[in-house]
């Protein structure tokens, strides 16, 4: 579904990368420097990967859906 | 259906601290629902642009919108909580609460939806029944929708102050404000845009604490051992305990869960509630609009693993016991209803928690959208175009959206400090929402598949089915022990209550529909096209391939749907 040039998923995507980009910083910041009071399950650093997934598939979406390209 | 549990969470301190990332995550959401809502505005100026969304959603935008619509952040933070409590019957409420219901509006009720061209639910009955019809129907659907908005604000913020420390009053304003503004500029297309988006950061935020709770219990199998030991093994079990009331933790039996959830109140919500109908009224062909609710189907069936599994991993893996919310009050400990804040705050680091929290704020703003979206399309073409303004022009009808908006939002704001000051309030306007969906549900499936239904049948049912309702329920209010006669049984709880309250209401709106229609004259055919099967002419989709037909993915979805039943028989 594209509204006037922009299709939903751009957005999607854009939330995706931001928020994946921003999780993925602050997991690498903990790997650096460990937090004091650690969460349960820290030693998997969920943050850095789940963060690095997110980012991923945000630049997929940005680019497959960009403004301008022939995609719904 | 909505969950809506009174989250009198007791007000201790917050329960997580957000970093300067967790806060700039929340930031950029609210930014980006608002440049969503401005870009879009210009695009919503006809009121079919307005109201509709230019009718031309494809399947997995109405669809994934269908679905958003109705997982409010209290949907999420209730099942949770009711997982922690009843165990994995909760998730009754995801299966076959819901799956049946999906499928038979995208298979047998949305030809008529879609092809009878209206515009909401009431709109329908007004085609079908005429004027008294829409006029109950659009009268009771606006007034319950911007009170139940009210409550869910209210509720959200409260959560808020909890789990944040932040002011009410500031979670309240800033919330209702951004919805106001973004579903106000950009009408539906809008809401659904964000929907869309919401659906997304929900299942992004929300999904790691299945994934990390089961890593952490050892998996299903040793989660299952545990909650065997610090609650009980029934506890994994769908149907095996269901067949007496005193057996299982929720008071219910198999007949009110099939007969009263699954066949009543579920189809009631999913077939006629206009908040999450008007999403698939948006589709842009009738495969659109039948494939929508299949793959909202689809997706429901699976939420149950990021609602209902932190539930049950807090049983397992939680130091501590969470209670209800007087004992919760009484001690300085957790409620039941704080399990997904808790979980939360268990696994997720600066960034994530952001995002949880996100996923949190999402959930509440979907569902204030579809409310304040539903609100205004009904409001406008069933009650100030119907009975206030019949030659309003076109231009009229999306001014008086946008100011139905934020009339809505202003509703339901003052819903939310009426809800702060008096508290019991929550029970009753939840009372009242239950009293409509049932005896809807009879009317317009009558409607729809029995042509002799006539006018005088289908709102003099409607009217007997909604006035049963209340009367079932003051009974029960007036003397507890009414409760053996509307519900079977004096071991039975609210949710049993409601359930056979529903299953009553909805035989005696059938009842009298039916009674009423075979001695009333029926309307001829030639008024009935695109109404009613038998009468209407719904195109084929025999010449697509099989694997397009919105049969065969229904066809699909049911079979998991009965897969996973007997997986957690």
């Amino acid at each position: 579904m594209r509204s006037g040039g922009i299709s939903i998923w751009f957005f999607v995507g854009i939330s995706l990368l931001v928020n994946g980009l921003l999780i993925f910083c602050a997991g690498i910041y903990e790997l650096v420097h460990p937090p004091e009071k650690p969460v349960v399950l820290f030693q998997v650093h969920a943050n850095v990967w789940w963060g690095g997934v997110l980012f991923l598939l945000g630049i997929v979406y940005c680019v497959y859906f960009a403004p301008g390209r022939n995609r719904v | 259906m909505p969950m809506i549990s009174a989250f009198a969470l007791p007000v201790t301190q917050r329960m997580v601290h957000l970093s300067s990332v967790d806060l700039v995550i929340i930031v950029f959401y609210f930014a980006l629902v608002l440049a969503i809502g401005f870009y879009l505005k210009g695009q919503a100026k006809t009121s079919e642009d307005y109201f509709m969304a230019g009718r031309e959603m494809t399947a997995w935008i109405a669809g994934l919108s269908f679905l958003s619509a109705n997982l409010g952040s209290l949907e999420l933070m209730g099942w949770a909580a009711a997982s922690y409590q009843y165990g994995i019957l909760a998730a009754h409420w995801y299966w076959i609460g819901a799956i049946p219901a999906m499928l038979f509006l995208g298979i047998v009720m949305m030809p008529f939806y879609y092809i009878s061209k209206t515009h909401s639910v009431p709109g329908y009955l007004k085609l079908r029944f005429g004027e008294p019809s829409r006029a109950l129907s659009a009268i009771s659907f606006a007034m319950m929708t911007v009170l139940m908005s009210g409550i869910n604000m209210y509720s959200m913020a409260l959560v808020m102050k909890v789990v944040l420390g932040w002011n009410i009053n500031f979670s309240i304003w800033v919330s209702s404000l951004t919805v106001a503004i973004y579903v106000g500029l950009g009408g539906l297309r809008s809401a659904i845009f964000n929907e869309v988006l919401q659906f997304i950061l929900i299942w992004a935020g929300s999904l790691l604490i299945p994934i990390l709770g089961l890593v952490e219990a050892g998996g299903w199998q040793n989660l299952k051992a545990k909650i065997a030991v610090n609650a009980s093994a029934e506890y994994t079990h769908l149907w095996r305990t269901l067949g007496s009331f005193s057996d299982n933790p929720m008071g219910i039996h198999w007949t009110g869960i099939v007969f009263g959830l699954g066949a009543v109140i579920s189809f009631g919500y999913w077939t006629t509630d206009f908040l999450v109908v008007q999403r698939v009224l948006a589709a842009k062909d009738l495969r659109a609009a039948k494939m929508a609710p299949i793959i909202g189907a689809a997706f429901k069936m699976f939420v149950p693993f990021i609602v209902i599994l932190p539930g049950l991993l807090a049983i397992a893996v939680l130091p501590v016991k969470l209670t209800g919310e007087s004992a919760a009050l009484a001690t300085g400990g957790h409620s039941y209803n704080e399990v997904l804040p808790l979980m939360l705050a268990r696994y997720c680091g600066p960034g994530l928690l952001g995002l949880g929290i996100t996923a949190l704020m999402a959930g509440f703003m979907s569902g204030m959208a579809g409310n304040v979206s539903a609100f205004s399309t009904v409001w406008t073409y069933d009650i100030y175009g119907a009975l206030i303004n019949k030659k309003a022009s076109d231009a009229e009808y999306v001014r008086m959206g946008r100011w139905a908006t934020i009339w809505g939002v202003l509703i339901s704001v003052g819903t939310a400090y009426l809800v702060m000051q008096f508290l019991s309030i929550m029970d009753y306007v939840q009372a009242l929402f239950s009293f409509f969906i049932a005896p809807l549900f009879g009317t317009v499936v009558l409607g729809m598949l029995w042509k002799r239904t006539t006018p005088a049948g289908g709102f003099w049912g409607l009217l007997a089915g909604t006035a049963s309702s209340i009367g079932m329920w003051a009974w029960v209010k007036i003397d507890p022990s009414a409760l053996r006669y509307v519900a079977l049984s004096t071991h039975a709880r609210d949710m049993a209550e409601n359930m056979y309250r529903a299953l009553w209401s909805w035989v005696v709106c059938v009842v009298v529909t039916v009674g009423v229609s075979l001695v009333t004259k029926p309307k001829p055919d030639s008024e009935l096209a695109g109404l009613v099967y038998g009468a209407t002419e719904i195109p084929s989709d025999r010449q697509m391939p099989f694997y397009r037909r919105p049969i065969f993915w229904a066809a699909v979805v049911a079979v998991l749907f009965v897969t996973l039943n007997f997986l957690f028989w």
